[in-house]
């Protein structure tokens, strides 16, 4: 039997130990820490999920590495509280010493977020929230996102109603600036008469008033932004109404978030967006098929520009050869996009929000019984948001 | 306006108050009989909701879910009476609001621990599917119909409950003076828990009927639970009689407000400005109402009489 001495275990502790600090050293060196925000409690957790699953699947189809280095994730939970948010973005940057921030899905909680990382001069890739405060004039070098600016998915409507020709639509919206602002992007291309706008209260129950008045106004379609909770409980009345002969198009409404509640009171109605579940390119469905295969359910946008930000980081560390300090020649990888995104074709515009096609699309319901929205048409190609010109990035 | 859409909107505030009805009853028998406030009744109502939700799901029949919701509601509201509001009795209000707070958060918690965060949502049972046309172009479902119905069916058993029967007296002697009716030999304490199951079972019944049409996400209870509070203080603490009519005034206000303020403020104002302020005005109807109600009568419509 072989034994050690008391003083051999200590010196072989005491060696590891005096080891640890130049491992660290060295693994932060080789590696690439993310910090992810992504709300994980509230109503509104599930949208957070989603953000997460997507980015991790990313992560997991690079095989955990970002750009040839090792990813570790560092989870923040904004709790969709903006001073929560930014204590622990604080945290994440100071102590954690992220190399980047990734996430959000609310607009409110990137604005809180968005000076403290950007002044650390740190990568910010917003892969939900695109507020129009950051595309136009406040538009922010170290700031990209992989979703869009709200004012276009709304105008899509706008511009689809137009193309369906549609002479009367009804709208309806909660009674907040993002509300205020779907209302504004919808009439930004539609030209037709607008017969009435109700603005209902955030925390509204039941819609039954409501839809009494639109029965009584017989327009030609219903344009609505109802987020949420809000969302599934419209849809379900609306349907219960016998209304569903009236198109109902929306945005943010029907999403594979709020479907798997909503199921087949949804079937038929629209919504808009740059991505959908069954668009036909070989990226879309490896990550369709795994993402379903992992979580089973089915994923929505949240989870999808979740996934391109991980491709996008990965093109643009890989670009960059892994040197993460020079922060103008990672902005440049950044700008070049070089990633085979699940949407197809993608580009920043310059400023650092995507330049993309728009889709007018419908939920159906899947021969496996679940529901998903799906392609129609493309209404718009190319789509620049509407601010980027007053954007003084080059 | 036409007439028709008032007369439907009417019928909607109705039965929106009657579902308000279910939940504010049960409130105003704990607050009134107990004198004991609880902000946890919300979450018995969501409560009843998941159960029912699950229990669809799981049996495949919204009725069997129904059946099958109540008698766990109530072991529910039973559970929480023993471990948790048992002890808050003799403690004054805040202790009281406190400690219900903190059995929200829990209970919220919980819930979206054991069934996720992503909204729920329960099938409408089978014979109650489909509308009756009441306007061209609108079809009101037979379900909201059934929904009034029941409402109006458990007021009436209740009103009998509490006006007719022996534990309905006790019940009311209880609300107005509960020392002396426990000097006269009666286990004060079992009637207290008796009515707060009760009072779980109802909100959980509100909950499961509110299902089918309102989406069943963490956090449903909290809206209600306000409202529900304006009925009983609106009708007068601890009355049914009170809570039921101020539960069907607080239904109309808040729907006929939604409907007819935007209206209203376009006879002063340019449309777009018109629309935003009447919305506004609209969600802020309901208060009014009740601060206006307490200003003229601060015990309530219909007071239970003390003394």
């Amino acid at each position: 039997m072989m034994t050690i001495g008391r003083r051999g275990v200590l010196g072989g502790v005491a060696a590891g130990v005096l080891a640890m600090p130049a491992i660290r050293a060295r693994a932060q060196q080789q590696g690439v820490k993310i910090g992810l925000v992504a709300v994980q409690t509230g109503p509104q957790a599930a949208l957070g999920t989603q953000l997460r699953d997507g980015f991790l699947l990313g992560v997991k189809h690079l095989d955990g590495k970002l750009g040839g280095l090792a990813v570790q994730v560092v989870d923040i939970d904004d709790e969709l509280r903006p001073e929560v948010a930014v204590t622990k973005t604080r945290a994440a940057l100071e102590r954690d010493k992220v190399d980047f921030v990734v996430g959000v899905v609310f607009s409110n909680i990137l604005q809180a977020i968005m000076r403290p990382v950007t002044e650390t001069n740190t990568f910010l890739i917003s892969t939900n929230a695109g507020p129009s405060t950051f595309a136009g004039r406040g538009c922010n070098p170290f700031f990209f996102t992989t979703s869009y600016n709200n004012d276009q998915v709304h105008s899509v409507m706008g511009q689809a109603a137009q193309d369906e020709g549609y002479k009367r639509v009804f709208i309806m919206v909660p009674n907040y600036q993002a509300g205020r602002d779907a209302v504004h992007g919808f009439k930004s291309r539609f030209k037709g008469e607008v017969v009435d706008e109700v603005y209902v209260p955030l925390n509204q129950l039941d819609f039954s008033a409501e839809l009494a008045r639109i029965a009584a106004a017989k327009p030609d379609a219903l344009f609505t932004f109802m987020p949420g909770g809000l969302g599934v409980n419209l849809v379900r009345q609306y349907r219960q109404a016998g209304l569903a002969n009236i198109p109902f198009l929306s945005t943010f409404t029907v999403d594979e978030a709020t479907l798997p509640a909503q199921q087949d009171a949804a079937l038929g109605f629209f919504s808009a967006a740059p991505w959908a579940p069954n668009m036909d390119n070989e990226q879309n469905r490896r990550f369709v098929r795994d993402f379903e295969a992992a979580h089973n359910y089915v994923p929505g946008s949240y989870a999808a520009q979740a996934y391109d930000g991980a491709m996008l980081l990965d093109s643009a560390i890989r670009r960059v050869k892994g040197n993460l300090a020079d922060k103008q020649a990672l902005r440049a990888a950044l700008e070049a996009a070089d990633f085979r995104s699940v949407r197809g074709n993608f580009k920043f515009g310059t400023n650092h929000y995507p330049v993309q096609d728009f889709w007018l699309c419908k939920v159906a319901k899947r021969p496996d019984g679940k529901f998903q929205t799906e392609t129609v048409r493309k209404v718009l190609e190319n789509n620049v948001d509407p601010f980027a010109a007053e954007c003084r990035l080059r | 306006m036409s007439t028709q859409l008032l007369l439907v909107q009417a019928l909607n505030g109705l039965q929106f108050g009657v579902l308000l009805f279910l939940v504010a009853a049960g409130l105003t028998l704990v607050f009134g009989v107990m004198d004991f406030i609880n902000l946890a009744h919300g979450v018995q109502y969501m409560l009843g909701a998941y159960l029912g939700a699950s229990f669809a799901a799981w049996t495949g029949g919204f009725w069997a879910g129904l059946v099958l919701a109540l008698p766990v509601a109530l072991a529910c509201g039973l559970v929480l009476e023993v471990l948790v509001f048992r002890h808050l009795y003799d403690r004054d209000h805040l202790s009281q609001v406190l400690a219900t707070f903190g059995v929200i958060l829990f209970l919220n918690q919980a819930l979206r621990a054991i069934w996720g965060t992503a909204p729920l949502q329960v099938p409408m049972p089978e014979l109650l599917t489909g509308g009756i046309t009441l306007m061209p172009g609108l079809q009101y479902p037979v379900y909201r119909l059934a929904i009034l119905g029941a409402g109006l069916a458990t007021a009436g058993l209740l009103w009998l409950l509490v006006e007719r029967t022996r534990v309905g007296a006790l019940v009311r002697a209880g609300a107005t003076n509960a020392p002396m009716v426990a000097a006269l030999g009666v286990d004060i304490r079992r009637l207290f828990m008796l009515v707060f199951g009760f009072g779980a079972m109802l909100a959980g019944f509100a909950g499961v009927m509110a299902a089918p049409i309102l989406s069943v996400e963490p956090g449903m209870g909290d809206t209600v639970l306000i409202l529900a509070f304006v009925v009983i203080v609106i009708g007068g603490i601890g009355s049914v009689r009170g809570a039921f009519l101020a539960a069907l005034l607080v239904g109309l206000i808040e729907t006929l407000g939604r409907s007819l303020m935007p209206d209203l403020m376009r006879l002063f104002l340019a449309p777009s400005p018109a629309r935003q302020a009447g919305a506004a005005i609209a969600s802020m109807l309901v208060y009014i109402a009740m601060a206006a109600i307490l200003a003229v009568r601060p015990q309530g419509l219909f007071p239970v009489r003390t003394g």
